[in-house]
């Protein structure tokens, strides 16, 4: 087999300037100051509760958007109706315009200056400079990562195996447990994991919304960010940093491994 | 179960994939839909397990109008071309996934499990993944898992399309001799006239999307209702302006009574050989004779026979 050298040299130079360095120079500067410089920044109240926060809006976002995502991919795979294409590329909108927009725009639709504000705030729901607003950006910056990544499963798997479900007189429920959910499953969770990962690293979008009231609607990245622009305290936000990249890093190898593993158990590609 | 047909319909836009589609398939019996592709042969077979939906007609099982009935009510078993696997599940689980849904104990299921593993060969494959098996495995699992419900009738489609030549052969008269021991109605579809031809009691050919002869099928292969059964069932030549089999044309000598012809060419498949002719009216015809029918004559490119209809036609009507 001929070794496409040139090429990997590229590949490697291009992760290495891009990923590699600064990942790595950012891990060599968090635990520079040991690790107990690294453990008391990592536990400041204002660290824990932005992590907290973050943890909590991605525990929301995360299976709203799952659920979404999947429900969404088995309408487009298994039906075609009028405006499918139409409603298709409105899930790309959130990520393809910047995050920022988002957020501006989730303000105008739903503060007071927008058309249901005023409504919803003599229900009592506020969505600027609160936690609910966090949610909402949260949920519409990270739409169409499950969607993108269980439709084409869904497309290349057909039709069959739900067919044969049916002959054999399995119902709707019984043949999406039973037989489309473990055919999608491995697309479901890696979109799930990319969805952890940009609910958990949104700043744009969020940073808009919430208002940046420390100890209240500061999520990680934005407390990270503050250290570093407002506080400068660049510490702070090196270890903090390493926290939120960990997080996300972690449970893609989670994935990694859990996938080749049962992959040598059945000794095929799922 | 027997199964009745009434003016069945189905287009998908503008095309009518299967047209106006009337007949009754026997009870027990194993009848092969056989026609080009494109002939609405798997429609119609789609149309009878309840998978896709008629535009028009109706369709009855035993005596039961099932039109309207959902796929999952009907009680049929269906394989599929490609055998569609449940690919995360072991074979036992596959062949057992109809009685779960039945809600059968896991003790007879277990059992029943067992007994069809036994029937299609597969016994010691059941705690495999249909990844792990061949084609032929995979296609005996599809068999034993549509099996499993008892189905009042079994539907096959294309069922030995995916596989190898030889595993073909045996598993079509494995499938033969499985029907005599199970007699549920059958009805398989394939595009295949030697298999057809091979397996079916019953035989119903179709071409853009009619039924165009059903019946016998030998008594089909002897009087083809037209010329596209004729054709569609076995090779055809030209001889004196009427199609006929090349195996019904017989060569003699030169001085022999018939019509005068030079040899052309000569093709030897070892079973059989084929010539080629050219006739006294220049028109050209082909002749299909045994391999010692060949020798007898030891032919060569060039030589003048005279050919004529055999006296004793190879099958009679």
């Amino acid at each position: 087999m001929k070794r496409p050298t040139g090429l990997r040299v590229v590949v490697l130079a291009y992760l290495g300037v891009i990923v590699a360095l600064p990942v790595g120079y950012l891990i060599y500067r968090a635990f520079s100051k040991g690790f107990s410089s690294f453990m008391s920044q990592v536990t400041q109240p204002g660290a824990v509760h932005a992590l907290v926060l973050s943890l909590e809006v991605a525990a929301i976002a995360v299976p709203l958007n799952t659920i979404v995502g999947v429900g969404a991919a088995l309408l487009f795979a298994r039906h075609r109706f009028w405006g499918h294409r139409v409603l298709d590329l409105c899930f790309d909108i959130p990520v393809a315009v910047s995050p920022v927009i988002i957020g501006v725009a989730l303000v105008l639709a739903y503060s007071k200056i927008g058309w249901w504000g005023s409504w919803l705030a003599t229900q009592g729901i506020s969505v600027l400079f609160s936690v609910t607003g966090i949610v909402l950006a949260t949920t519409a910056v990270s739409l169409p990562y499950v969607l993108r990544s269980t439709l084409p499963v869904l497309l290349e798997s057909g039709t069959d195996q739900e067919e044969a479900a049916r002959t054999l007189g399995s119902g709707p429920l019984r043949t999406f447990w039973y037989i489309t959910l473990p055919v999608i499953r491995w697309g479901v969770l890696y979109g799930v994991v990319l969805t952890l990962a940009r609910t958990l690293g949104e700043f744009g979008a969020v940073v808009v919304v919430s208002g940046n009231i420390s100890g209240l609607t500061q999520t990680l990245p934005i407390y990270i960010y503050d250290s570093w622009d407002q506080n400068y305290n660049a510490q702070a936000s090196f270890d903090n940093a390493l926290i939120l990249a960990a997080i996300a890093v972690v449970a893609l190898v989670v994935l990694g491994i859990l996938r080749s593993k049962e992959r040598n158990h059945r000794g095929d590609l799922a | 179960m027997a199964i009745l047909l009434n003016r069945v319909t189905k287009s998908y836009g503008s095309r009518r994939v299967v047209d106006d589609v009337t007949t009754s398939i026997d009870d027990g019996s194993l009848t092969v839909i056989l026609g080009p592709s494109g002939s609405g042969k798997s429609t119609l077979l789609r149309l009878i397990a309840g998978l896709e939906t008629l535009d028009s007609g109706t369709v009855a099982i035993d005596g039961q109008d099932v039109t309207f009935q959902d796929v999952r009510d009907r009680n049929i078993g269906f394989c599929f071309q490609h055998y569609a696997p449940f690919r995360h599940m072991t074979v036992a689980k596959n062949v057992g996934f109809g009685l779960k849904v039945r809600k059968q104990s896991r003790a007879d299921i277990d059992r029943r499990v067992g007994e069809l593993l036994e029937i299609v060969r597969l016994s010691d494959k059941a705690n495999r993944y249909p990844s792990q098996l061949s084609g032929g495995e995979r296609q005996r699992m599809a068999l034993a898992r549509a099996l499993a419900i008892e189905p009042r009738v079994l539907l096959l489609d294309e069922p030995f399309g995916a596989l190898d030549a030889q595993v073909r052969i045996e598993l079509r008269s494995w499938l033969r001799d499985f029907h005599h021991r199970i007699p549920v109605t059958t009805i398989m579809v394939t595009h295949d006239q030697q298999e057809a031809m091979e397996v079916a009691d019953q035989l119903i050919i179709m071409a853009e999307g009619a039924i165009q002869q059903t019946g016998d099928p030998r008594h089909i292969y002897a009087s083809p209702s037209n010329e596209f059964v004729q054709g569609f069932l076995g090779p055809i030549t030209n001889f004196g302006g009427v199609p006929v089999r090349p195996h019904d044309l017989e060569i003699r000598g030169a001085n022999a009574p018939g019509e005068h012809a030079v040899v052309t060419a000569i093709q030897n498949f070892g079973f059989e050989v084929r010539v080629d002719l050219c006739t006294e009216h220049d028109t050209s015809c082909w002749v299909q004779l045994s391999t010692r029918e060949a020798e007898t004559l030891s032919l060569s490119v060039g030589d003048a026979v005279t050919v004529s209809v055999r006296h004793e036609p190879a099958l009679m009507i």
